[in-house]
């Protein structure tokens, strides 16, 4: 019996000289971070402060930063295949084999989707929910770290694929039967099915959470008609991961066994049915879809009201809209595969409520205008994210509703204008979005801002970047380019191209200008310093408490009895008004242990998703007992929360005083 | 405006996209494709410039430092703009979507052209990495090269060997896919004599790329002598040319068949659903041994 299962020496892919100097200057900025935590003595700190941290704020902080590494990964993916493409046109191959090339767009669309978007928004909820709700963390702190570093596994184990053995070479939605054994019996599609099972879990747990948080967990007084509108963003986007994510895992559960096994789910032979894979997976997918853009759609609606000194407009008709697209987005997953023959009443009926999900949409993007109306608009960087998501969103909803008329979807379907659709929304309606909440609760997190200058600076980049990149897809799309060319023999395809390509280099510059603005804002934290507690003039609970919060949040839960409580409050307080202070009594506040057993139990889920990716059985053994013990261990937990004394409160809130409370 | 927007890159598409576009229509279906894209943009290019203009112009007028603008912080709720902004989207979309309705039936795939000629009928197989094109009235077949009557409407039924592929010739008429056991229908019909450019449009393995095709749409008696000058040269396609054949291979130059074994498609169709037939399982032994 052999020990290691499939790995041998032949996984590690030397004779590709691309990816190993990929691995290895990886590999030396890996070893070069833990040298020097380990020389600083940083190991402690780490473990105690973060590692095992069940703080929502701090659980929220690492998803993001986990998201933006994955970003950068997932963006040296575009960009090489946008320098594939606008080098191989005619007899030229370029300088990706397309065994490579194909190993890239897969990994590109499952790490952007799974592990930058994901994580962002997940990191963003984290984050800002339990304060927005004005209360003390999530229903399950544990298990959201848990969440967390089960993210972080599926993180891990695809970006082994690199080093050891492959990736899918079968795009990201992994299609049978070319993802079946038959056309796919290398170990990439293991790596993409147990990456995104493991990670999945710990999505489906966090969407409980959140679920049950939102539900169960809110500030005294704050109904649900009080609540700011990202939590009502987070509750669709939390009911849309709970009712959606089993799909998923239940559909790589069918395709594990038919690979491991020796089922027939949707192989060719046996009675197997590969379209019944496109179905479920779009059944999750479209709704994956609006779980990414409504949380996005929930920080514009933060960002405008706060920098346009205005509450929301039309806040009832915008919970409406929110609940509609979380209820339609089930009703549309037939217009990915309008082109499989179905009956033209199934088309037509799958056009029409794909277009009937644009109504809310359109429907935000109208109230948002509304909400500047009349305002004050303050040009901040999160109201450039934002107006820049508007102008630009709307042309990519336009691409979208052309490609749910399923006469229009057959000629472009699969082409390169359906890579530029689905950009020219995902880009905008999430990743702008993410980015305006970053520069958003930034102050909120580490207690000062983020350098303006440079936040423009990146604006534009991606900005410009973004549409030259994609812009030219729509073109060579209608010139009848499919996606996933590997080279291709229109020379007229190519300067289109070539323009794409400039335009993926100038987001390189606007990534670079994060980083740079990142670097500067802490070199410069003492000028952007926020001693409020509430830098944006803002309007709901999270801006009254100190920045960055206490690991309570609030030593006395805010009470909430108004939309824009916060910011109804301090006019009051402004206008002078005879108001009784309230008698700030503070009582011991019991805030749950930090706990191991996420981090642990994710480590051998590395080893139970490692093991099962190579065939080697004993190991997987090991990582399912360990995990297994590792929650035995925690549910038999003598102690799980620790006593904040009053006193320790009192003088908090006298060191971080807020002007106003609520 | 500095958006460039979608109105001038479909204009400038359709004057560059000369060659094998979408936007170049050769046939009624892809026409008739054609004109409801741009109906559908039109609709709603009228709506999106204006909203999108009226982004950029509320926001620079109601900036901060303005004076001359009136802060109306309690403008935050209005039943008439409430049914104006859900209306308008609604109203779109009813337009839109009755164009999206209409579409559907008219030119649904499987539907046949309506024509005084008889339809000639192709049968189609996706294979890795090239396409299969049998002409059953004919007799014979040819690879990687579709050869047709101008003016005569063509009725393809289509499945693949294995992996699934998408059928598309964008000039003449919108894709469909290859499933292996499966059939689908297209119809098409080209009303000019030229050469088109076809390919697989669903990524389907390492030779992808490779995977596309001229369809040469000729006059129809020229279409007579090309048949009966392939049924005089080439080798035959049976059961076993076809085992041969189905093996996978890259950027195969075109050749034809003079015949075509009776049944075979019909064959390779069911041969998808059968454990243990010769036919379409190119992978499976050394496979299954490895497993």
């Amino acid at each position: 019996m052999n020990l290691l299962g499939k790995l041998t020496w032949d996984a590690i892919p030397l004779h590709e000289p691309i990816i190993v100097g990929t691995v290895a200057s990886v590999g030396v900025v890996i070893l070069a971070a833990f040298a020097r935590v380990t020389v600083k003595g940083y190991w402690p700190y780490l473990w105690r402060e973060w590692i095992t941290s069940v703080d929502h704020k701090r659980i929220g902080i690492m998803y993001i930063v986990l998201a933006l590494l994955m970003l950068v990964r997932g963006f040296a993916d575009g960009i090489m295949m946008r320098t594939q493409q606008a080098v191989a046109a005619g007899g030229a191959q370029g300088y990706l084999p397309p065994e490579h090339f194909d190993q890239i767009f897969s990994a590109h669309g499952t790490i952007m989707i799974f592990f930058v978007a994901m994580p962002l928004v997940i990191g963003l909820m984290n984050f800002a929910v339990p304060l927005q709700l004005g209360v003390r963390d999530v229903a399950f702190p544990t298990m959201n770290s848990a969440s967390l570093w089960l993210t972080a596994t599926g993180i891990l184990l695809i970006n082994a694929s690199l080093a050891i053995g492959e990736f899918a070479k079968t795009g990201w939605v992994a299609y049978p039967p070319l993802s079946e054994l038959q056309f796919s019996p290398g170990v990439g599609v293991d790596y993409y099915l147990w990456s995104l099972q493991i990670s999945g879990i710990g999505t489906l747990l966090s969407g409980v959470n959140f679920v049950t948080t939102i539900l169960k967990m809110r500030a005294p007084g704050m109904s649900y008609m009080r609540m700011p509108v990202f939590c009502w963003t987070a509750l669709a986007s939390n009911l849309l991961i709970v009712a959606a994510f089993p799909v998923l895992t239940a559909l790589f559960a069918m395709l594990l066994l038919d690979r491991y096994l020796g089922f027939h789910f949707f192989t060719l032979d046996g009675g197997g049915n590969a379209m019944m894979y496109v179905n479920l997976f779009w059944v999750w997918g479209h709704p994956e879809v609006y779980i990414l853009v409504l949380p996005a759609f929930g920080i514009y609606s933060e960002v405008s009201a706060t920098f346009s000194e205005k509450t929301l407009f039309g806040y009832r008709s915008m919970v409406g809209a929110t609940l509609a697209i979380c209820v339609l987005s089930y009703t549309v997953w037939l217009h990915h595969f309008f082109t499989m023959g179905a009956s033209a009443g199934v088309n037509a009926f799958f056009g029409i409520t794909s277009m009937i999900i644009g109504v809310p949409t359109g429907v935000k993007v109208f109230n948002w205008l509304f909400t500047m109306y009349g305002g004050r608009v303050r040009f901040t960087v999160p109201v450039l994210w934002t107006i820049g998501f508007m102008v630009t969103f709307v042309f990519g909803g336009l691409t979208g509703v052309l490609l749910a008329l399923p006469a229009v979807d057959w000629q472009v379907h699969n082409s390169v204008f359906l890579v530029a659709h689905f950009h020219h929304v995902i880009v905008p309606g999430v990743l702008f979005g993410a980015i305006a909440g970053y520069n958003y609760w930034f102050p909120k997190a580490f207690g000062f801002k983020l350098d303006e200058r440079w936040g423009k600076a990146a604006f534009w980049c991606w900005f410009i970047g973004f549409h030259l990149a994609f812009m030219p897809l729509y073109v060579t799309g209608l010139m009848g380019m499919t996606r996933r060319l590997q080279h291709y023999d229109v020379v007229a395809w190519q300067p289109w191209l070539l323009v794409a390509e400039a335009g993926a280099i100038i987001v390189m510059a606007g990534i670079i200008c994060q980083v740079v603005q990142l670097v500067v804002s802490i070199r410069h934290r003492e000028q952007l310093r926020d001693t409020t507690g509430d830098p944006w003039n803002g309007r709901t609970p999270e801006w009254a408490t100190a920045s960055p919060p206490p690991a309570w949040n609030f030593a006395i839960l805010p009470r909430v009895d108004e939309i824009d409580a916060f910011w109804a409050k301090k006019q009051r307080v402004l206008a002078q008004q005879d108001l009784p202070r309230r008698q700030r009594r503070y009582q011991p506040i019991e805030v749950p242990k930090n706990s191991p057993a996420g981090f642990v139990t994710a480590f051998f889920a590395v080893i139970t998703g490692f093991a099962l990716i190579w065939h080697i059985w004993w190991m997987a053994g090991v990582g399912l007992l360990g995990a297994t013990v590792t929650w035995l261990a925690f549910m038999f937990r003598a102690q799980d929360e620790v006593e904040i004394p009053a006193e320790q409160l009192g003088r908090f809130d006298r060191t971080h005083p807020v002007e106003v409370s609520l | 405006m500095r958006y460039g927007s979608l109105a001038a890159v479909l204009l400038v598409a359709a004057t560059l996209g000369g060659c094998d576009g979408v936007l170049d229509p050769k046939g009624p279906i892809a026409l008739a494709e054609r004109q409801i894209l741009f109906n559908a943009t039109g609709i709603m290019l009228a709506i999106v410039i204006p909203v999108a203009l009226a982004t950029l112009g509320v926001a620079f007028w109601f900036r901060a430092s303005n004076e001359r603008a009136r802060y109306r912080p309690n403008f935050v709720d209005s039943g008439r703009v409430e049914i104006l902004v859900w209306s308008i989207p609604l109203m779109t979309v009813l337009l839109v979507g009755t164009v999206a309705w209409i579409g559907a039936y008219d030119l649904d795939p499987p539907k046949t052209i309506a024509a005084s000629t008889k339809p000639l009928k192709i049968q189609v197989v996706s294979l890795d990495w090239k396409w299969l094109f049998i002409y059953p009235e004919q007799g014979i077949a040819s690879v990687n090269h579709l050869t047709i009557p101008v003016g005569t409407p063509v009725s393809f039924e289509l499945t693949s060997s294995g992996v699934m592929n998408s059928f598309f010739v964008p000039q003449l008429a919108g894709q469909i896919y290859t499933m292996a056991g499966m059939l689908t229908r297209l119809n098409l019909r080209a009303d000019y004599a030229g050469t088109y450019r076809g390919m697989s449009a669903n990524y389907s393995g390492a030779g992808f790329s490779d995977m596309y095709f001229k369809v040469d749409a000729v006059a129809p008696n020229s279409f007579a002598q090309w048949a009966a000058a392939t049924r005089n040269a080439g080798p035959v396609l049976d059961a076993q040319a076809y085992a041969g054949l189905v093996k996978p291979s890259r950027s195969v130059a075109p050749f034809t068949y003079r015949s075509v074994a009776s049944g075979l498609f019909t064959g390779i169709l069911s041969a998808a659903m059968q454990p243990d037939a010769g036919l379409c399982v190119p992978y499976s032994k050394s496979m299954r041994a490895e497993r």
